[in-house]
Formats: structure tokens, C-alpha cells, sequence
């Protein structure tokens, strides 16, 4: 992908960036990320059909902030955690230089806010007809085989946190995970830590999951934890109109409301 | 099942609901004595790890009670909870926890015989479903207990 390469060259070369965020080949065949600080490291970049995971992640991360003003490869999911991030108001407009490979392999350079939600308007947002198959597969049980489904997928987890880690929308420095006066989540990994941890992730994350789908791929026990933040993108769009990762002024679903909003379980 | 009593725990905001079952008490009303009521400064405040807390620590039934929408002490924390449990809801179903066994409900301070009937008619539900068996399971004293015997 030498245009890539030469482009991420130019711009570490003129001090436009002094770090980017790409996709190159990790031991075995595995792509993995890589922060191109000079020119040689550039020279490494790749991109393959295997190059789909969202490197926005590493944006917030301690380590690759202080790397000074950075680029990054984004694909869709990535511009949606962009999006999300500063309407959260984590990312400035300008702050990251962004790239954004074409289907034809030319480059876009997105160089505002504006022009990414333009872009997202037309793109295909939605969650893969098999994750959505397997959401309805899990509303059709009745509410003791849910309660079953999920305790044995709950029960392989053994609080590794890589979901956490790999969530481009888990930056908080503090995790409620991590406090222990009270001790929230039991640190130990039996069903009841594993169910605590996994609601309040999900309830966490609900109205803010992009649907990138990186903490269930990072899972090493294959637990399918994404559906649980996607089966909440319906209700709080139809609900109450909000997507996210769509626009960066947007407000948080969960932190506004309106006085007619609608229920019908309050007595 | 007969000796089963349930045991129900009551999440309800400091300046309606509170002084609804406050105003139920004074005017004399009997309800059922199953309910362990706990006082937050606004349903604003209740969290859904509270309840999970609940749940875990052995309610079979919880009640989630604040003021009607436009009466909230702080204009808007009813409302703001509002949201939170819709989706709360929707995320206990699709986890398998039974939404039967939590009640919302909006009582204001005047309304002391409300208060009344969402207890009973709650405990009579609960009763009626039975102690919460797969949540129950995963309980703390349960937990414990397993612990206490993997040691002897
Ligand atoms: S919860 Fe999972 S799918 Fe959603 S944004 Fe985080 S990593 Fe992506
Ligand atoms: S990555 Fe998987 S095993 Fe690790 S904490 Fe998350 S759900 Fe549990």
C-alpha cells in the first residue's frame, strides 16, 4: 500500500503528525497495530482484507497520547468511536489527523468533524445479519433459557478485562470494576461477580457502543458479551432517537431525557 | 411453599414516595411487613447496581418508588431515572432476569393508600412466584455458605 506508506511518510516528514496509528503484520499471520514515529516504521505499514479492527481504541491510551499529535487509519467503526469520543468530549475537532481507506484503495483525509458525519450519514452502520440473528435467537428463549444461555457463556469469563481494554469507549481511568470501597464487582470470578461485571459493562456502554464488535473478538473465551450492547441500540433509537458515534455534539442518551418519554411498566 | 415470605426491599425517593409510606403509617393503614424500605435522596440516585445488589444479597421482589413526572424535588431526576430503567429493563429481559420481580411505580407524598396496595399487591405477586430461585443461586450467603464448606 504504497500510497499509505508514502502519505504517512509526507506527513511525518513536515511535522504534520509525530505518531500514526496503522495496521502491519504481527509474528505469525496475524495484522496487528503499529505507532509509525519515523520514517522506517511508515515503511512497515500495511493493509489487507485482514485490517478491520478499530484502531481508535488507542487514542485515549496514556502510552500513545504522549506520543505527541497523532494519525490514524480508521475504518467505519473507527470514525463512529471518533465521533463518540468527542461528543464525549474526549477528542478536539483537528486534534488527530484521520485517513480513511476507499473500497477503490484511494485515501480520504478527513480534515473536520463535519466532513466524517457527512460520511457516516451514507455508511453502512448496521450490525451483521448473523449478530442480529443470534440476538433474536436469544429473545425467542423464555426468561429462565436466557437466564441459562448467558450464565454459561457468564461462567467461561475469567475477568481478564480485554473487553474492557479493547473498548474504544472504556477510557475511564477509574473503572467502577476497579473500585473496591465498596467492592462493586467481586473480584473473584464466580457467577455472581461474572453477572455483575457483565451488566454494568453493558449497561455502561449502552447508547455509547459503536457495534465494532472489539471486545468480543479480543474475548479469549469466545463470549459473546457485544450482544449485549447491541440488543440496546433498537430501544434507545426507537426510544428516544439517539444512535451513537453519529454526530460529535450529540448528547448522551442517558443523560438527557424528554417529558414525554415513553413506558409502560411504571404503575 | 407456604411458610415461604417474601422478602422484598423498597428503593424510594427521599420526598415523595418516603413520605408517602410515611403518610401511610400515620393514617394508621396496615401493609404487609415484607418490605424493607431504603431511603434515597432521589430516584435520580438509585442506580441500577443497587438493584443488582438487592438481588444478590437475597430479594426475591424489589419497588422502585419516586415522585410522579413534574414533582420531582429536583425537577429532573425522575425523568433522568425514567430513561435509565427503560433501558435497564430491556437489558435485564434480554439477560433472563426476571422484570416480573422489579416494580416501578410513581407515589407522591399524599399518597399513603397507593403506597399501601403497591406493597401488598407486590408481595402477593411475589408470594405467589416464589422465593427467586436462579438469582438465589448465585447469592451471596449461598456463595458464602459453599466457601465455608469447600474449607471444612
Ligand atoms: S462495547 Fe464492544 S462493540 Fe461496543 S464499542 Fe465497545 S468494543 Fe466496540
Ligand atoms: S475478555 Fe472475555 S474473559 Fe476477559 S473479562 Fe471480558 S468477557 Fe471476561
Amino acid at each position: 500500500m504504497n500510497e499509505l506508506i508514502n502519505k504517512v511518510t509526507k506527513l511525518l516528514n513536515d511535522k504534520t503528525i509525530d505518531a500514526f496509528i496503522g495496521y502491519g503484520q504481527g509474528s505469525t499471520d496475524r495484522v496487528r497495530a503499529i505507532f509509525a514515529r519515523t520514517v522506517e516504521q511508515a515503511s512497515k505499514l500495511i493493509y489487507t482484507p485482514a485490517c478491520t479492527f478499530n484502531l481508535s481504541g488507542y487514542l485515549l491510551k496514556h502510552e500513545v497520547k504522549h506520543l505527541g499529535k497523532l494519525g490514524i487509519l480508521a475504518n467505519v467503526a473507527a470514525l463512529r468511536s471518533i465521533m463518540q469520543l468527542a461528543s464525549e468530549f474526549q477528542i478536539k475537532d483537528g486534534e488527530v489527523y484521520i485517513l480513511f481507506v476507499n473500497d477503490d484503495a484511494s485515501l480520504t483525509e478527513f480534515s473536520d468533524f463535519q466532513s466524517i458525519e457527512a460520511f457516516l450519514e451514507k455508511a453502512n452502520i448496521d450490525i451483521t445479519p448473523d449478530e442480529k440473528a443470534r440476538i433474536e435467537k436469544i429473545e425467542a428463549m423464555s426468561v429462565s433459557e436466557r437466564w441459562e444461555f448467558w450464565n454459561k457463556e457468564f461462567e467461561k469469563c475469567i475477568k481478564c478485562y480485554a473487553c474492557r481494554a479493547a473498548c474504544p469507549m472504556c477510557y475511564c481511568h477509574r473503572c467502577t470494576t476497579d473500585v473496591n470501597q465498596p467492592q462493586w464487582i467481586p473480584v473473584a470470578s464466580h457467577e455472581r461477580g461474572n453477572l455483575d461485571y457483565h451488566l454494568m459493562r453493558a449497561m455502561h456502554l449502552a447508547g455509547r457502543c459503536i457495534n465494532c464488535g472489539e471486545c468480543a473478538n479480543a474475548c479469549p473465551m469466545d463470549i459473546p458479551l457485544n450482544l449485549l450492547t447491541y440488543q440496546l441500540i433498537d430501544p434507545i433509537k426507537t426510544g428516544f432517537g439517539a444512535t451513537a458515534g453519529m454526530k460529535a455534539d450529540a448528547v448522551y442518551a442517558l443523560s438527557t431525557f424528554k417529558p414525554d418519554d415513553k413506558e409502560n411498566f411504571i404503575i | 411453599m407456604q411458610d415461604f415470605e417474601p422478602k422484598i426491599v423498597a428503593f424510594v425517593c427521599n420526598w415523595c414516595t418516603y413520605a408517602g409510606a410515611d403518610l401511610t403509617g400515620t393514617s394508621r393503614t396496615k401493609y404487609a411487613a415484607n418490605v424493607k424500605i431504603i431511603r434515597f435522596p432521589c430516584t435520580g440516585r438509585i442506580d441500577f447496581m443497587i438493584l443488582m445488589k438487592a438481588f444478590e444479597n437475597g430479594a426475591d421482589g424489589i419497588i422502585v418508588s419516586g415522585c410522579h413526572p413534574n414533582d420531582c424535588h429536583y425537577s429532573t431526576g425522575n425523568f433522568h431515572a425514567r430513561r435509565r430503567w427503560i433501558v435497564f429493563r430491556n437489558l435485564m429481559n434480554f439477560t433472563g432476569i426476571d422484570t416480573e420481580r422489579i416494580l416501578f411505580s410513581w407515589v407522591s407524598a399524599a399518597e399513603g393508600f397507593k403506597w399501601a396496595d403497591v406493597v401488598n399487591n407486590t408481595v402477593a405477586k411475589i408470594r405467589e412466584m416464589g422465593p427467586y430461585e436462579n438469582y438465589n443461586k448465585i447469592a451471596v450467603s449461598t456463595l458464602l455458605k459453599e466457601e465455608v464448606s469447600n474449607h471444612e
